[in-house]
């Protein structure tokens, strides 16, 4: 491709005067993304996310033993080596291969808590700021309440009823995360429910589940994203937290936190079981971390600094 | 004054006094419904879920004369609306049941370990206060610099530490390797049995009853769990000063501040700092209620007898009377701290006093 | 150099570096000043703000000052050490900003951010401060001193906020005074009250005063001189009484802008901006 068309394209994806939406959507797009990777931090919490995923799918390839089985016979609590890079567990399993499937775990949890808890927010945010009145006050105070309550504290006691468990984890933390997705999502709501345009939509006889779903929700998208962005982090140590106690995943399940906590016996003289894994969640959530932060200046550059 | 000039400041007395009471009911009411939903979530989670509640309280090893008295007691042939009412009843008696673990009613257990919990998470926010609100200051007022730098790497870390997993290597290093510290407790055996508390916070009960040796023992033991979860709090508060401080530096105030030929060091603690902290009143009261969260994980892992070593505890033994009761004390405290919170902004606040 | 000379500038510059190069917000400026009310005027962007933030060395970190003469009673301002700057800010010359709301700080009582400047300067006692304070408020005209001391800014209007402001900076008795838009932000109402206690106080006390603003009327009709700026550069010095035969165009422009009783303006005139006069 020549610098010029190059330098044509950029034109066209900056134009002040865009032909079409998508032209429109694409320069916004550039515009952000020029603004994210001038950031040098968020582009490495960009790679730590991508490395995630990548080593989640390839756990296959990249690890070279099983994250379930071990030798019991010869490879139990050994160090760090050549052959076992973060060294073996009590039961003779390789931690590298374990932190490498862990990575799925972790991707799973994430995963599923954003898509419980997210349109959930969304849902209760918008219809109680497009509501409005009644509906609004209930579904606020609510919201409230659950704000008010410590998360991993209630997520605790959801798992003790539900019974321990890494679906039965997902869903406690999905429970408790909701209530700040609700927060912005009506803040967004209540800035454009009385513009014009959303009363043209009106006007033209749009049903009001219609206007939310298509107009209102829409708008709402980018904050909650960079909000879920900088809740990953959370999650992970809440999840990590809950597999720490026994309450979250299972053995023989490589979770990270679980695998602290199979560590702890040992701690004192084979610290390695427990270091490896809580360096992988230290990383990950610094990932999200990063990622989010720069998502929220590129995106949003309202917010500058806070 | 004239008289009409001293009508109007009466008036406007009165007007303020109207404002801080309405608030004050304003207060009342979302403190008894944020209580009130705090228990039917446990109301749920205690009685909604489990197949049998009997069971989830008891376990599946009591006698069945026990268990149909208990179930009697708890009223479950009752209507849902009605089991609210008398557990609403019985949580504001301070009843929670009976702990199977302990044998003991769940209220008097909290009462005997929440100190330790308080004594820690209050340790923790004066460490992160203390070099959090400087750290922010410093960070915002030499914005871009090595010190700026060293304070996002260390917030951000802060902010994606797993805090069981610190503490852990904070244990190999410092109590296996340096022998600084004291191992996972509270107290040495020897002083449990020769060391009267009095309020339950034994550096404070030492110190009062001049033990030295007992609060040396003692600060060895708390020192370190109190520096995880003082660099949590840290964490946050210096990342929200930074913020708040560089919003205040900002402000027109600053340059007259500079006009009138003030020092930097007058222009940035005696008026950006004193306005940054009203709101930082609110992120100091936040940061302790998540320490005494924080608590839970912290506590197992120093096997400190606190709340949230009772709840962990319980919930291996799934004593869901003593789970429920641990977590309607948390909740309990973080809803006040978050209510006293916002009643200090506006004391603090010159501005709300006649909005 | 004449003895009544207050302040000297000479070829002031004032510049910005940015993301996308470096922005000149002042281009040479210059002019001095006696015992006397000068007028700075131009539109928003003029460079005639960080004329009097340079002079006052108000000026933020990142910009660069520089001129062949700054002086302030011969003390050569750009050569002196930040200091001795800071111990002639609020003392010998004082700044009022535009707008009280914003300009006084919110959680410190009007009372205490007067002896505040007051203290920094001046070694008094507290008592003395306080009565130095309340004559102050007294002298700007504010009917209770006693109670309006002990207010928080956001409890008095704009306009008791601007002279709060004003007493502020007098207190120290400075010699030159300067008044970055005083009274923009005001009610008209309330405007030529704060203007007249402004104006009586610099006569009174002999002191020279730069009043920077977009009005030319209120400049023309309130001062000795005046000072045109545009894009950074002085374009005309003035007698204000001879304003009406101002030879630049672009003051010209600003004279036609202003309504007159009895002349129908339409269509209203549209100020005419060349680059060249930019040059």
């Amino acid at each position: 491709m020549s610098a010029e068309t190059i330098q044509s394209r950029r034109e066209w994806l900056l134009s002040d005067r865009p032909a079409s939406r998508l032209q429109a959507r694409l320069g916004r797009a550039y515009v952000a993304w020029r603004r994210f990777s001038a950031n040098r931090l968020a582009l490495v919490g960009m790679l730590i996310i991508i490395a995630l995923v990548l080593v989640a799918a390839l756990a296959d390839v990249l690890a070279p033993y099983s994250a379930t089985v071990g030798d019991l016979k010869n490879a139990r609590l050994l160090p760090p080596s050549a052959a076992h890079w973060f060294g073996t567990d009590d039961l003779g399993r390789d931690i590298y291969s374990r932190i490498v499937y862990g990575a799925r775990w972790t991707l799973y949890v994430v995963i599923l808590v954003a898509i419980i808890a997210a349109p959930i927010g969304l849902l209760v945010g918008t219809v109680a700021g497009y509501a409005g009145g009644w509906t609004d006050t209930i579904l606020m105070r609510i919201t409230d309440i659950f704000l008010a309550f410590p998360k991993l504290v209630l997520a605790l006691a959801f798992v003790a009823a539900l019974g321990p468990g890494i679906e039965n984890a997902v869903l406690a933390i999905a429970i408790t995360s909701w209530p700040p997705y609700a927060r912005i999502a009506r803040a967004e709501t209540l800035t454009v429910r009385n513009s014009d345009y959303i009363k043209a939509v009106q006007l033209m006889g749009a049903s009001p589940f219609r206007i939310v779903l298509r107009h209102i929700m829409p708008l709402c998208i980018s904050s909650l994203i960079i909000r879920v962005t900088l809740d990953m982090a959370g999650i992970i140590l809440t999840a990590a937290g809950l597999g720490f106690l026994g309450l979250g995943a299972q053995p023989p399940l490589p979770e990270w936190g679980a695998m602290i906590a199979s560590g702890r016996r040992f701690i004192l003289d084979q610290w390695w079981v427990a270091a490896a894994p809580g360096a992988a969640i230290l990383i990950v959530s610094l990932g999200f971390n990063l990622l989010g932060d720069g998502l929220r200046d590129a995106l949003d550059p309202r917010s500058g600094d806070q | 004054m004239s008289v009409a000039e001293n009508q109007v400041a009466a008036g406007r007395g009165s007007a303020r006094a109207v404002a801080i009471l309405s608030s004050l009911g304003r207060f009342l009411v979302v403190a008894v419904t944020t209580y009130l939903g705090l228990l039917a979530v446990t109301f749920f989670i205690g009685r909604v879920i489990p197949i049998d509640p009997v069971l989830a309280v008891l376990g599946d090893r009591a006698p069945t004369a026990v268990v149909e008295r208990t179930r009697r007691e708890m009223g479950l042939d009752l209507p849902w609306i009605e089991q609210f009412y008398l557990y609403v009843k019985a949580a504001l008696r301070g009843d929670f049941g009976t702990s199977v673990l302990t044998t003991n009613p769940v209220m008097a257990d909290i009462r005997r370990v929440f100190p330790a919990t308080i004594e820690l998470a209050t340790l923790g926010t004066i460490i992160g206060a203390v070099i959090g609100v400087p750290l922010g200051v410093l960070a915002a007022v030499k914005r871009g610099s090595l010190i700026d730098q060293i304070a996002r790497v260390v917030g951000l870390i802060g902010y994606s530490v797993p805090i069981f997993w610190l503490g852990l290597l904070g244990l190999v290093l410092f109590y296996a390797k340096l022998q600084w510290i004291a191992f996972p407790a509270r107290l040495d055996v020897v002083y449990e049995y020769t060391f009267t508390p009095i309020t339950g916070f034994y550096l404070l009960d030492a110190a009062i009853q001049g033990q030295w040796d007992v609060f040396h023992d003692a600060w060895r033991h708390i020192v370190l769990p109190a520096a995880l979860l003082g660099y949590l709090s840290l964490a946050y508060i210096s990342r929200m000063t930074r913020s708040f401080m560089l919003n205040e530096l900002a402000q027109e105030y600053i340059v007259a501040a500079r006009a009138k030929g003030l020092s930097e060091t007058r222009i940035i603690w005696g008026h950006a700092l004193r306005n940054a902290a009203v709101p930082m009143v609110t992120v100091i009261a936040l940061s302790y209620a998540n320490l005494l969260e924080g608590s839970v994980l912290t506590e197992t892992v120093f096997s400190w007898p606190g709340i949230g070593l009772y709840i962990t505890n319980s919930l291996q033994n799934a004593d869901m009377n003593a789970v429920l009761g641990g977590t309607i004390a948390i909740g309990s405290v973080f809803i006040a701290i978050n209510l006293l919170s916002d009643l200090l902004y506006r004391l603090l606040d010159p501005r709300t006093k006649t909005g | 150099m004449n003895g009544d000379t207050l302040l000297e500038v000479d070829d002031l510059r004032v510049t910005f570096p940015t993301r996308t190069g470096i922005v000149q917000a002042v281009r040479g400026v210059s002019f001095s000043l006696g015992r006397e009310r000068l007028g700075i005027v131009g539109e928003s962007g003029s460079g005639k703000s960080q004329t009097g933030r340079a002079i006052m060395g108000l000026t933020p970190p990142q910009a660069e000052v520089s001129a062949k003469k700054l002086a302030f009673n011969g003390i050569d301002l750009l050569s002196i050490s930040p200091r001795q700057r800071r111990s002639l800010r609020g003392n010998r010359i004082a700044m009022i900003l535009q707008d009280p709301k914003y300009s006084l700080d919110p959680v410190m009582t009007i009372g205490r951010q007067i002896v505040e400047t007051l203290r920094t300067h001046e070694k008094v006692s507290r008592a003395e401060a306080r009565e130095r304070a309340l004559a102050m408020l007294q002298a700007v005209q504010i009917r209770d001193p006693a109670r309006v001391f002990d207010l928080y800014p956001h409890e008095v209007s704009g306009g008791m906020g601007q002279r709060a402001m004003i007493a502020m900076m007098l207190i120290t008795g400075p010699e030159l005074m300067i008044a970055d838009e005083p009274t923009s932000a005001l009610d008209v109402t309330v405007q030529l009250d704060v203007l007249k206690i402004l104006d009586k106080l610099v006569a009174e006390r002999g002191m020279g005063l730069i009043f920077i603003s977009h009005d030319l009327r209120l400049v023309s009709s309130f001062c000795d001189r005046v000072v045109v700026m545009y894009a950074g550069k002085v374009v005309e010095q003035i007698k204000a009484s001879e304003l009406r035969d101002a030879q630049h165009p672009y003051t010209r422009g600003l004279l036609n802008c202003m309504p007159r009783i009895g002349f129908e303006r339409h269509p209203l005139p549209v100020l005419d901006r060349k680059p060249e006069w930019a040059a």
